[in-house]
Formats: structure tokens, C-alpha cells, sequence
């Protein structure tokens, strides 16, 4: 017993969950038990979209310093947008959808691995340029109109299944094959030896831009069909649907127990800092404070954390 | 020609920046008078003083995330306390230039990633902001706003500032000792420690210098916006680092340049009105600007390149 909870203590994502069933556990000492149903759906729903582009920001992060991923809300803009756009509200074009959100999002990130591996432009700035490009052909698609999405699209993503929020279980399939592929696949063996030492990895024979453009692909194809889900789940695209995501998508990585140093990732705590993140606005919420002492929380609440998790690394 | 501009990084930016003029006086002469020149830069003041503020965050390896955060409260600040009960605003702003510095010696003394810790700073900042002005507001103090409408005689207010703040950035970051042992921390921390220098107190001197110039940079938005908001900076994260990389700065090694990163910030500024007049539609403004961050960094790349292979 005791070896098993010494080993439990001893993974980095245990840390976000521990956090998360705390805030979980302060807001049902607030309503004395009640709700806690409905509390739980609605974490795994709005915290499923956060560990969807967690997942593909752990991925670029996970391929070493100063790799980072700054498109992804301009990259869920714009697929939301041009696949809403696409089906046009007609029944049946879900899928068509979808083939259109992952098209954008494979031409996202080919763009944005053009710009870092062509231009040796460092993948902060040119993330950073492109997703200006990318925000602006949303606008351009847009047009200020909201399109609602098909109805049965709309009721699939806001719907459930065996009591489980149908976007949890999508999100939950992207990482078990996130999972698989990082810990049992040799792509994942390349993508965090290249994270580790770049020029070890490259002598070795690892094709270490082969997996950067997988990986940049990967991480835009992600937020596209994250972008996908949220539009039809809240009845359609609005331009600003992807703003909160660029630092949650940084901030569930780091929570959740990934090096962000690089060569080491871990889809477990994604999860649990995604839950976390979106419980203890909850919480804070539900003791009544106001919107700015709620920010100053969860920064405060973050940096803890980021303290926590890096002192426990010292000792260790 | 192409080895000149390799061996002067300053070269490049500066070009950038003049061929832009060049095209924006093209397209709209009439920009080309005093009035004009003020009007085209006149925002370009905060923009500069926020990426110097970067900069110094830069030069010591570390990214600023909060940046953007910071100057909204600053702006919050100087709109309300500063304005009304000056003494209060001033302690504040002086405690805000401590809380970088200390932010700074948590960052190196805990080994703690910049990027995580400003990114949860900036949750603060606002936080901070929005407990001060739930709602836009405030009023600029009457002896700034009259700092920043101030008329020179021959140049523009704008113009005059920028000068003065490169020069000035420049002597205290590439001249003095001081600034030369900060750039030393980003190229060499380990040999700068062997040197028998205190890391702790450098990297909370350099935080706090970016604290300082954050600070200068709130004030001088509000006394051209006159009020302020919670989120009236936030896009200042952004282009403070465009900033920086475009005046010639890299991610690592120290390697900055305070009269580039000034450059760089007018370059921005400028970029916005140069889209106006080319009666783009709006819709493609945004992205104008990330495709001249692209061009301008091609253009930097074909320069540095050949210089690597001319050796």
C-alpha cells in the first residue's frame, strides 16, 4: 500500500488531479453535496476542449526549448469558422465538416513548419506572424455572420453518452492515441529523443525535421477539430471563440507535470489541469467573488503549482 | 553591400523601417508634414517603451508573457491613484518595479520557466486591473497628458521621444558596465557567476528594468488615450516581442540592441497606418501585419545567411 501510493506521488500529473478533486471537494463543501452531477459534466465538456489543444501544445512543447505553438486560437478561429461556413446548417454534413476542419488545419500547420523550417524563424514568431494571417482570412470568411451548425451536429456535440459528455469522449479517444503513439510507437520515441538533444538525436538518424512537421501538423490539426467541436457546440463560430485558449493550452501543459524544458510528455496530466482549470473558476465563482480577484486566484493558484511541481523536482 | 548589413545588425532594421516611410510618403504626401509625422507615430511611444521593457527580459534569456497585463494595470493605475491621490500612485507603481525585480529572482533562484510563471503573472495583473477599473474608465493626470502633447519646435513629439529614449536605452544597455554584465547573463551565465557576480541580483536587476520601462510605458498610454481599461494593452505581449526580433534582438545569448528595439516598435506602429492608407480592406489588416513581420525577417535571414557562409 504504502509503495503504491509512494509511486503514485511520485508521477508529475498526480499533482493537477490531487488539485482538481480539491476544488472539486471546496465547491461541494459550498452547496452541501448538491449538484455534483452536473458540476462533473459540465468540467469534462468545457474541460475537454482545453485537453484537445493541450494535447497537440504538450506535443510541440515535448520537442524541446523554444518550441511553442501561439496559431492555435486563429487556427480553431478559422477552422470553426470556414467549416461552419462549409456545411452551410445542412443536415448530413457533419463529416463534410469535419474533412474540412482537418484540411484547414493540416494547411495550418504545414504553414506554420514552412515559415520555422524555411525561414529558420524562431517558432514563437512565426506562429505568432502567421496566426495574424490566420485570424484575418476568419474575418474575411466570416463576414461578421454567424452560421448555426447542422442541427444534428449541434445535438451530437452538446449530447451525451452513458451519462459522458460526447466531447470528453472524443477528447478522451484523441489522447489514448496521443498516448499510444508517445509511448509505444518509435514516432514517439523520435519525437522525445529530438526533444531531449536535438544534435544527439539527429546523429543518431532520427529524421528530427521529418518529426517537427508531424508534430506542428499535428498540434494545428488538433485545434482545428477542437475549433470544430466548440462552434458546434455553442450554436456557431464568433471570431474571438479561440482567445482563452492560447494560455490555457500553455498553462494545463506545464500543470499537468510536462517538462517544459522538453523530452517529456504526459497525457494523464493534461487532463487533470484541464478538469482543474475550468473547476477552480467554478469554485472561485461559486464563493462569490468578483471577476478580477477570480483572475488574480487562479494566476496566484498556477504559479503555486508551477512552485510546487518545481521544488518537489529539486529534491527528488 | 550584403556584408555590410551583416556586420551592422542595426543596418537592416533601420532600412526596414525607412523604405516603409518611403512608401507610406508615396502613397499619402501629405502624411510628410510636421502634423502628419506625429500623427503616424504618435502611438509608437508606448509601443517602444514596451519593448524595451521586453527586451530586458530577452536579454536575459527569459520571455515576458504578462507584459501586455502589466501595462494595462499600470494604465489602470495612473488613470485613478495617480491621478487623484499622487503619492498613493506613485508608491504603488514604485511597489509594482519591486514585484518584477522579485519575480525575476524567484524565476532564476527556483529555476522556474519564465514563460509559465509571467503567463500565470499576467492572470494576476488583470485580476489586479479589473479589482481597480471593473469598467473603462479614469482620468489621465493633467501634467502627463500635456508631457505627451507637448509640440517641439522642428520635430514631432513622437520623433523627439523616440530618440531620446534609444539614446538613452542604448548608453544605459550597450554602453555602461552594468548593462554589459546583464547582456553577459543572456550570452554566459555561468562564466558571468565564475566572474564572481550575483545572478540572483542581476536577473532581479534586469526584471526590474523591464518593470521600469513597463511602468513608462502605461503612463505614456494614457496620457495619449487619456482614459483607461483593463484590457486596453493586452496586445502590447505581442508586439513588444515582434518588437525586439524585428529591431535585430535574438531569443538567446544577449544578443539586443536598444536602438533596434526602438526601431523595430516604429516599425509596428508605422505598419498600421501604411495598411490604412493602402485602403486595404479591413478585413486583411492583421494579416498585412504578420506578412511584414514575415518579409522583414526574410529579408534578415538572406543577410545573416550569407554572412555564416562568407564567414
Amino acid at each position: 500500500m504504502m509503495t503504491m501510493v509512494k509511486s503514485l506521488i511520485g508521477r508529475p500529473w498526480i499533482w493537477s488531479w490531487i488539485a482538481a478533486a480539491a476544488s472539486f471537494a471546496l465547491i461541494m463543501g459550498l452547496t452541501q453535496g448538491r449538484g455534483a452531477g452536473e458540476l462533473a459534466y459540465a468540467a469534462l465538456s468545457f474541460g475537454a476542449f482545453t485537453a484537445i489543444v493541450g494535447l497537440g501544445q504538450m506535443m510541440v512543447i515535448t520537442l524541446g526549448p523554444g518550441n511553442v505553438d501561439l496559431s492555435i486560437p486563429a487556427t480553431m478561429t478559422l477552422a470553426g469558422t470556414v467549416a461552419l461556413k462549409g456545411m452551410g446548417s445542412d443536415p448530413g454534413t457533419a463529416l463534410l465538416g469535419l474533412a474540412i476542419a482537418i484540411g484547414v488545419g493540416c494547411g495550418a500547420g504545414l504553414a506554420n513548419f514552412a515559415l520555422i523550417y524555411l525561414l529558420r524563424l524562431p517558432p514563437i514568431i512565426a506562429t505568432l506572424a502567421a496566426s495574424l494571417i490566420y485570424q484575418s482570412l476568419a474575418i474575411w470568411s466570416n463576414r461578421g455572420l454567424r452560421i448555426k451548425p447542422p442541427a444534428g451536429l449541434a445535438d451530437f456535440a452538446t449530447g451525451r453518452t452513458i451519462g459522458i459528455p460526447n466531447v470528453a469522449l472524443i477528447g478522451l479517444v484523441l489522447s489514448v492515441v496521443v498516448w499510444i503513439v508517445l509511448e509505444r510507437s518509435v514516432f514517439g520515441r523520435w519525437l522525445l529523443g529530438s526533444g531531449q538533444n536535438l544534435r544527439a538525436a539527429r546523429l543518431a538518424g532520427i529524421p528530427t525535421e521529418l518529426v517537427r512537421a508531424v508534430t506542428y501538423t499535428t498540434v494545428a490539426v488538433l485545434a482545428a477539430v477542437a475549433g470544430y467541436l466548440l462552434a458546434s457546440f455553442s450554436g456557431g463560430a464568433s471570431l474571438n471563440m479561440g482567445q482563452e485558449y492560447l494560455l490555457s493550452s500553455i498553462a494545463v501543459v506545464v500543470i499537468g507535470g510536462t517538462s517544459i524544458a522538453g523530452g517529456n510528455s504526459n497525457v494523464p496530466g493534461i487532463w487533470g489541469a484541464s478538469l482543474f482549470l475550468f473547476l477552480v473558476v467554478s469554485m472561485l465563482n461559486s464563493y462569490g467573488f468578483g471577476a478580477g480577484v477570480r483572475m488574480l486566484l487562479t494566476g496566484l493558484i498556477i504559479i503555486g503549482i508551477v512552485i510546487a511541481a518545481s521544488t518537489r523536482r529539486v529534491r527528488a | 553591400m550584403i556584408r555590410l548589413f551583416a556586420r551592422h545588425r542595426i543596418l537592416l532594421p533601420a532600412v526596414s523601417l525607412i523604405v516603409l516611410l518611403a512608401a507610406t510618403f508615396y502613397l499619402q504626401p501629405r502624411a510628410m508634414s510636421y502634423f502628419g509625422v506625429n500623427l503616424l507615430f504618435n502611438l509608437a511611444v508606448p509601443i517602444a517603451l514596451a519593448t524595451l521593457a521586453q527586451m530586458m527580459v530577452i536579454m536575459v534569456n527569459d520571455i515576458d508573457l504578462s507584459l501586455g497585463a502589466f501595462i494595462s494595470l499600470v494604465a489602470c493605475i495612473t488613470a485613478t491613484y495617480l491621478n487623484d491621490q499622487p503619492i498613493v500612485g506613485v508608491s504603488i507603481l514604485l511597489a509594482l518595479i519591486t514585484a518584477y525585480a522579485f519575480l525575476g529572482a524567484l524565476i532564476h533562484r527556483l529555476e522556474l520557466p519564465a514563460i509559465v510563471v509571467t503567463l500565470g503573472m499576467s492572470f494576476v495583473w488583470t485580476g489586479l486591473a479589473l479589482m481597480i477599473l471593473p469598467s473603462p474608465g479614469g482620468t489621465a493626470p493633467a501634467w502627463l497628458r500635456s508631457v505627451m502633447t507637448v509640440k517641439p519646435p522642428l520635430l514631432p513629439m513622437a520623433v523627439v521621444a523616440a530618440v531620446l529614449i534609444s539614446a538613452l536605452s542604448h548608453v544605459l544597455v550597450m554602453r555602461s558596465g552594468i548593462g554589459t554584465v546583464l547582456r553577459g547573463v543572456g550570452g554566459n551565465a555561468a562564466s558571468v557567476a565564475r566572474a564572481g557576480w550575483p545572478l540572483l541580483r542581476l536577473k532581479a536587476l534586469a526584471y526590474a528594468l523591464a518593470g521600469f520601462f513597463g511602468v513608462l510605458s502605461g503612463m505614456a498610454l494614457v496620457g495619449l488615450t487619456t482614459s483607461a481599461d483593463a484590457n486596453i494593452a493586452l496586445r502590447y505581449t505581442l508586439l513588444s516581442i515582434a518588437g525586439v526580433i524585428l529591431g535585430g534582438g535574438e531569443f538567446v545569448g544577449g544578443r539586443v540592441s536598444a536602438v533596434g528595439a526602438v526601431i523595430g516598435a516604429l516599425t509596428l506602429a508605422l505598419a498600421a497606418s501604411f495598411l490604412t492608407f493602402l485602403r486595404l480592406s479591413p478585413d486583411w489588416q492583421i494579416g498585412a501585419q504578420g506578412a511584414i513581420l514575415i518579409l522583414v525577417l526574410t529579408a534578415r535571414l538572406i543577410f545573416t545567411r550569407r554572412d555564416r557562409s562568407t564567414g
